[in-house]
């Protein structure tokens, strides 16, 4: 399945498509609300996920939507939890060229910790948006040429 | 109506503004032009360079203002305000499971706070228990797992239940809570007279902000009125439900929004109540509000002001209410979580010292700080003890507790309470054209208007109209310094591995005919419609969970599930 998305990604131009995924109890979806809207201005195509999303329902959706990047907006301190079971799940699917990055409230000490499980990016509160924007069109070009990040 | 400026007076004063606009204004503009084209507040309200009498010209003292503890309490609802008594330093707190909250609570008794207030993490604030997979990884991470009457024992060892009064930040699940509250007092040997406190319980603002809904909006509101009705018939100091601004301002709202549909849910409920056949005094004295204190100062004073006005009109005007005590809007007040960042994060101090003045400056009767390393984790002690330490030195140094309401009477502070009133007005009629504010959370326009104005502001900031120190103006490269910051550590695999051991063996000792029937009449009485409160208590005391007792009111009332839009 992998491979046939990344033949799709080098014969086909078409927008960048983010997934943005809250997972777990964690209601506060400012954050991923107001990232999604941006993005979308920025000329991507987003599907945002709704609340209370788990990682097997994430990792659904985002081989079916077949997206460029999962984009996961944590406040709730799981974070470390939740990025290594994504992780596992999207290898397990056969799905770990997908990109994942984050952000929230996140310690800049675990920032490192994340970018060992396998995540791309920590975005944390305050960074500005183009320089989000910046960094997943970076990530998703980069796929696109490569098949793999 | 006396009028405060005679028309002489006013007269003068207009024609010096007239000739400091076309004389002064241009010839100082020409040599030094002002910051910014538009000065506004936090919430968008255009500001004039400075106001005068000419501004408040139909200004009615007795009318607006009056005195503290009278009609309309724009000064405060006490006649003696803090020089009686302080507000109460209310820290919220809570983390890991019931032992390691006991000793956080005990901390803060210690070092001075006057009132307790519990934290609780995601399972908890959704009703399932510890070893629900929903709660994997989430056990104690933002606040305390309390899933049975057994945790909530020892959330409380050692602290009398008569001698505290603890705030609750419990929605759905407010009936298990206060359940397991009441049942600790019992035990403890604490009459139901003389347990005092406050359960959120506020359910519409979860579909705005917060959003640990459970049950579709209709059956929410039900359970939460039960709640209030069952309280103020048997355990009359507690504050059954905290009618909160506060995470609707977090999610984004501007502060007229808050105090608008804020205002508007209090409405709400007022009807429901009524409609069940309460008497309006009867209940509305024990009403209380929760909202947050945002860092654009004289906006957050204002705000605070035109909320009392505003409720006792509501109360005294619209419902009838007899009683003084049902029109005082007695409220609890947090700094803004949202105005803290983590770049340079020791200047979320200063943050939270500006935004906690601004509360008490605004009457307020209870206080959180927030701490400064609150947007990486829960509090360390280290940083939740200079958080309460800013309330006392705010209290006991700076002297701004010995006068009430001291701002009165400035022309612009006047001025804006006026217009953050009118303003919230208007959005309150609006709401009331829907049918109320449960009509319009289900046609999803107070969400809407509220995610509106959480991307404008982004967006603000992105163009750089917000300043922001250290995030976009003043920015440092400084990881090295924040990865220094000692942040709270337990080990939360261990309080997981407990807390779901401890809700095993509560089910596992229980007399099981015992806690099936408690549960069988909860169900049939929720089917029936009765309140289920005194259910919800016997199934407690029967050592039933908070994710059966939930189970059983989701099968009932179903689940809310928010729709995915953006």
């Amino acid at each position: 399945m992998s491979m046939e998305r990344t033949l799709n990604h080098h014969t086909t131009r078409r927008k960048v498509k983010v997934l943005v995924a809250k997972i777990g109890l964690d209601g506060h979806d400012r954050g991923a609300k107001v990232i999604a809207r941006a993005l979308r201005d920025a000329g991507f195509e987003v599907v945002y996920t709704g609340l209370r999303q788990t990682v097997e329902q994430v990792v659904a959706a985002a081989i079916q939507e077949d997206v460029d990047i999962i984009g996961v907006n944590q406040h709730e301190g799981s974070h470390i939890y939740i990025a290594r079971k994504l992780v596992e799940k999207l290898r397990e699917y056969g799905a770990d060229d997908i990109p994942v990055v984050m952000g929230g409230s996140i310690p800049v000490v675990d920032v490192d910790v994340l970018k060992s499980i396998g995540v791309k990016e920590v975005f944390l509160p305050g960074t500005p948006i183009r320089e989000i924007v910046d960094k997943l069109m970076k990530l998703a070009e980069e796929r696109r040429r490569t098949g793999r990040v | 109506m006396v009028k405060l400026y005679s028309k002489e007076a006013l007269e003068e004063i207009l024609k010096a503004y007239k000739d400091w606009e076309e004389n002064l204004l241009p010839q100082w503009l020409s040599r030094m032009p002002e910051r910014q084209e538009e000065f506004t507040t936090l919430s968008g309200i255009p500001l004039k360079h400075f106001y005068t009498p000419a501004d408040l010209k139909d200004f009615d003292y007795m009318e607006k203002l009056g005195v503290p503890g009278a009609y309309p309490f724009t000064r405060g609802i006490h006649a003696t305000m803090y020089r009686a008594r302080l507000w109460t330093m209310r820290m919220f707190s809570g983390y890991g499971g019931p032992e390691e909250t006991n000793e956080r609570l005990k901390m803060l008794i210690r070092a001075g706070e006057t009132g307790l207030s519990l934290a609780f993490d995601n399972p908890t604030l959704v009703g399932v228990d510890p070893d629900d997979p929903l709660a994997e990884g989430a056990v104690g991470v933002v606040g305390v797992s309390v899933p049975t009457v057994v945790d909530m024992e020892v959330v409380f060892r050692d602290i009398n239940l008569g001698e505290v009064t603890t705030n609750m930040t419990i929605n759905a699940p407010a009936p298990v809570l206060l359940s397991f509250y009441v049942a600790v007092a019992e035990k403890q040997g604490v009459s139901y007279d003389r347990i005092g406190g406050t359960t959120q319980n506020d359910p519409l603002k979860e579909f705005i902000g917060q959003k640990t809904h459970v049950f579709p909006p209709e059956a929410a509101v039900k359970v939460a009125m039960d709640v209030i009705e069952w309280s103020v018939k048997n355990i009359p100091k507690w504050n059954p439900i905290s009618i909160s601004g506060y995470h609707i301002r977090e999610a984004g709202a501007t502060a007229v929004q808050e105090l608008a549909f804020t205002l508007a849910d209090g409405i709400e409920y007022v009807r429901q109540l009524i409609a069940r056949g309460l008497d309006v005094d009867e209940f509305a004295p024990r009403l209380s509000f929760f909202f947050d204190a945002h860092i654009n100062f004289f906006e957050e004073i204002a705000k605070f002001r035109a909320a009392r006005r505003m409720w006792a009109k509501i109360m005294r005007d619209w419902f009838g209410a007899k009683k003084p005590r049902s029109w005082w809007m007695r409220f609890h007040v947090q700094t803004a979580g949202c105005s803290l960042y983590p770049q340079q994060p020791w200047l979320n101090i200063v943050r939270t010292t500006i935004e906690a003045l601004a509360a008490v400056l605004g009457g307020c009767q209870s206080l959180h700080t927030n701490a400064f390393d609150e947007p990486f984790r829960v509090p360390s002690e280290f940083a939740a003890k200079i958080a309460l330490r800013t309330q006392q030195i705010i209290a006991y140094e700076t002297g701004v507790a010995d006068v009430i309401d001291p701002l009165a009477g400035s022309y612009f502070i006047e001025w804006l309470t006026d217009e953050i009133e009118e303003r919230a007005w208007r959005y309150i009629e609006r709401i009331e054209r829907m049918g109320g504010m449960l009509e319009a959370v289900k046609k999803g326009y107070p969400q809407r208007e509220v995610e509106e104005a959480a991307y404008r502001f982004q967006r603000e900031v992105e163009e750089g109209k917000r300043l922001i120190v250290g995030v976009n103006i003043f920015r440092e490269e400084d990881i090295e310094e924040v990865r220094r910051v000692p942040l709270l550590e337990f080990n939360q695999e261990e309080v997981e591995r407990r807390q779901k051991e401890r809700v095993r063996k509560v089910r596992s000792m229980r007399d099981e005919v015992r806690w099936r029937r408690a549960l069988d009449e909860l169900r049939r009485a929720a089917e029936r419609g009765e309140n289920i409160m005194p259910y919800v208590l016997n199934a407690v005391k029967a050592y039933a969970t908070l994710g059966e007792i939930m189970g059983v009111l989701k099968d009932v009332y179903g689940t809310y599930v928010e729709p995915p839009y953006y």
